[in-house]
């Protein structure tokens, strides 16, 4: 199956109906974290790692305009208006991603652990039905691989120097684990999107390649694999997320919302 | 001739000192303190922009304003690559270079000690303080040592970039709702006074009579801020703002303009003494940053297996 455009893809409903689900899921992963990272600005341990997270996040931002601009296609609203004016309850992020900052470690495991697992989406995309995203996927991908190179090297050294760093890593593990089942909820269409061939691999599959590469890099890093997860508690692709994200929204959204029909 | 006579006959002449040149104590010292302001003015710089990099209100606008952030750290970042090297003999590093900020031992520029209370202040702050720093550097960019002339070059043409990504939130403003076009003259008039001050004192210190005698510097702060007033204030005028100076007029007699002098003791307090309406908030951001983020600069030294 090949769906070509925009105009293809409305013609089937229900296949249009689970490629714009699908489609949020990757917009607000990316524009969450992407939003995350640049309040790293001026806080980061060194100069040169303030401009590495500067980047990243505005590759994270830019990715998610794509996403956004997709969705536009297919008819929903303009990409402010879906990035600015959705409610909590219509964000379709993980949840993990929402959380605020914490400690340096927090942010570079976090980071680390949702590079790994977009990567693998990444992967299981390049080969969808909906060519506009097939498309995009390949170019995003070679992206995400030097984040995910930066965010390695970092977990690397970290957990090999020991001491603090080492400590402080595995508090980071252990506060981001309840919350790793939420990358690998896709929402009540999940089956659909395999079927469609919206991806090409399935949730399962790509859980289990993503759980193969962090196991290698934590041992690496001298660090533990927690084992199995928990069932979360709130799954972000069904709206149900914390007031961490209803800060970020009201943050990000006030000088928007002051006047949503003016120019800015 | 001697080592001295040398020198200053190699700058008469025009030619570039390079960091691994002999240059008299005066000249580093000279070269540090300019350069290591520069730089931490950069990265203070941030700190107002910082508030309102997540309050960005489109998605292009977001982008827009990371980019330039990044682009003033990145400045920091290789500013202070060149003090590093200046001070390398002195047995100073970049850490010492980041603690002065905190200890007082470096100024910034007065700019940055003040809030970003709007987005309009995010918008001129682009604008014309960007557009300041451009005037300022431009003029430094015939600069007697080499490393720091290069690294202008690059500063500039991003600057000029800033310049243009703060006009335009401007413009768009100024084209905007009535509470738009409101915000933004607000926010001229709280900034015009540090306008003002970006380009210090009109007397020539006996630091600036030195630093115009190894050419490291060529035209005084006076002649600087008539070249803004040049360049700025018909584009102010243009798109319907009010300069908060009444006195303000171009006297053709005298080719320059007249203005209102700020109260430069506030200056000197703000400046010298760090005592502005967000400089001790910065300040301790910027440490905590440092001090809070020694253990990751700490454990990265190590070396890693594999």
């Amino acid at each position: 199956m090949k769906v070509a455009n925009a105009k293809q893809a409305q013609e089937d409903q229900d296949y249009h109906r689970v490629l714009c689900e699908f489609l949020f899921q990757l917009a607000d992963d990316e524009l969450t974290l992407g939003h995350r990272d640049s309040e790293w600005l001026g806080l980061s341990p060194d100069i040169e790692g303030d401009v590495a997270f500067s980047s990243i996040a505005q590759d994270e931002v830019g990715h998610a305009v794509f996403y956004f601009d997709l969705l536009h296609e297919l008819g929903e609203k303009n990409p402010d208006q879906l990035a600015f004016a959705r409610p909590l309850t219509e964000r379709r992020n993980a949840t993990l991603l929402e959380r605020e900052n914490g400690d340096f470690a927090y942010s570079i495991v976090r980071h680390y652990l949702y590079d790994v697992f977009d990567s693998c989406r990444l992967e299981a995309i390049e080969q969808s039905s909906y060519q506009p995203l097939a498309q995009g996927a390949i170019k995003i991908r070679r992206e995400e691989y030097y984040h995910r190179l930066h965010m390695s090297a970092y977990l690397n050294r970290l957990g090999q120097a020991g001491g603090e760093a080492k400590k402080r890593l595995e508090k980071a593990i252990h506060d981001i684990w309840p919350e790793i089942g939420g990358l690998f909820c896709w929402g009540e269409y999940e089956n659909k999107l395999f079927e469609y061939g919206i991806i090409s691999i399935s949730v399962k599959e790509l859980q289990e390649r993503w759980i193969m590469q962090v196991k290698s890099t934590l041992l690496k890093a001298g660090l533990p694999w927690p084992g199995d997860w928990p069932k979360v508690k709130r799954d972000g692709r069904k709206g149900e997320h914390s007031p961490d994200l209803a800060k970020l929204l009201s943050t990000m959204s006030e000088v928007y919302q002051s006047d949503p029909s003016a120019r800015w | 001739m001697n080592q001295e006579e040398m020198f200053m006959k190699r700058i008469k002449q025009g030619e570039k000192i390079e960091a691994t040149d002999w240059m008299p104590d005066e000249y580093r010292q000279l070269l540090i303190k300019l350069i290591h302001m520069h730089a931490v003015s950069e990265i203070m710089g941030a700190y107002p922009e910082k508030e309102w990099v997540p309050k960005a209100p489109s998605l292009r606008r977001k982008l827009a304003i990371m980019a330039k952030v990044q682009d003033e750290m990145g400045h920091g970042q290789l500013l202070l690559r060149i003090v590093e090297d200046l001070v390398y003999p002195l047995g100073k590093k970049r850490e010492d270079l980041i603690e002065d900020i905190y200890y007082h031992r470096v100024k910034f520029h007065n700019v940055f000690h003040m809030e970003a209370r709007t987005w309009a202040d995010a918008g001129l702050i682009g604008w014309l303080v960007d557009g300041a720093a451009i005037i300022n550097q431009a003029a430094l960019l015939s600069t007697s040592y080499g490393p720091y002339a290069r690294v202008l070059k690059r500063i500039c043409a991003e600057e000029s970039f800033h310049m243009q990504h703060g006009e335009n939130i401007i413009l768009t403003l100024a084209m905007g709702t009535a509470k738009q076009k409101q915000m933004l003259q607000d926010s001229l008039n709280y900034w015009w006074e540090s306008l003002l001050f970006f380009f210090g004192p009109k007397e020539v210190t006996p630091a600036a009579e030195r630093m115009i005698h190894y050419r490291i510097r060529t035209l005084t702060n006076e002649q600087l801020r008539q070249k803004f007033f040049d360049k700025y204030i018909p584009r102010i005028h243009s798109i319907g703002l009010t300069i908060p100076d009444p006195h303000l007029k171009y006297d053709t007699e005298k080719k320059c303009w007249v203005y209102t002098e700020p109260d430069w003791k506030k200056f000197s307090e703000i400046v010298k003494k760090n005592n502005g309406p967000k400089s001790r908030e910065r300040i301790e951001l910027r440490r905590q940053a440092h001090e809070g983020g020694r253990w990751v600069r700490q454990a990265m030294l190590c070396k890693p297996v594999g």
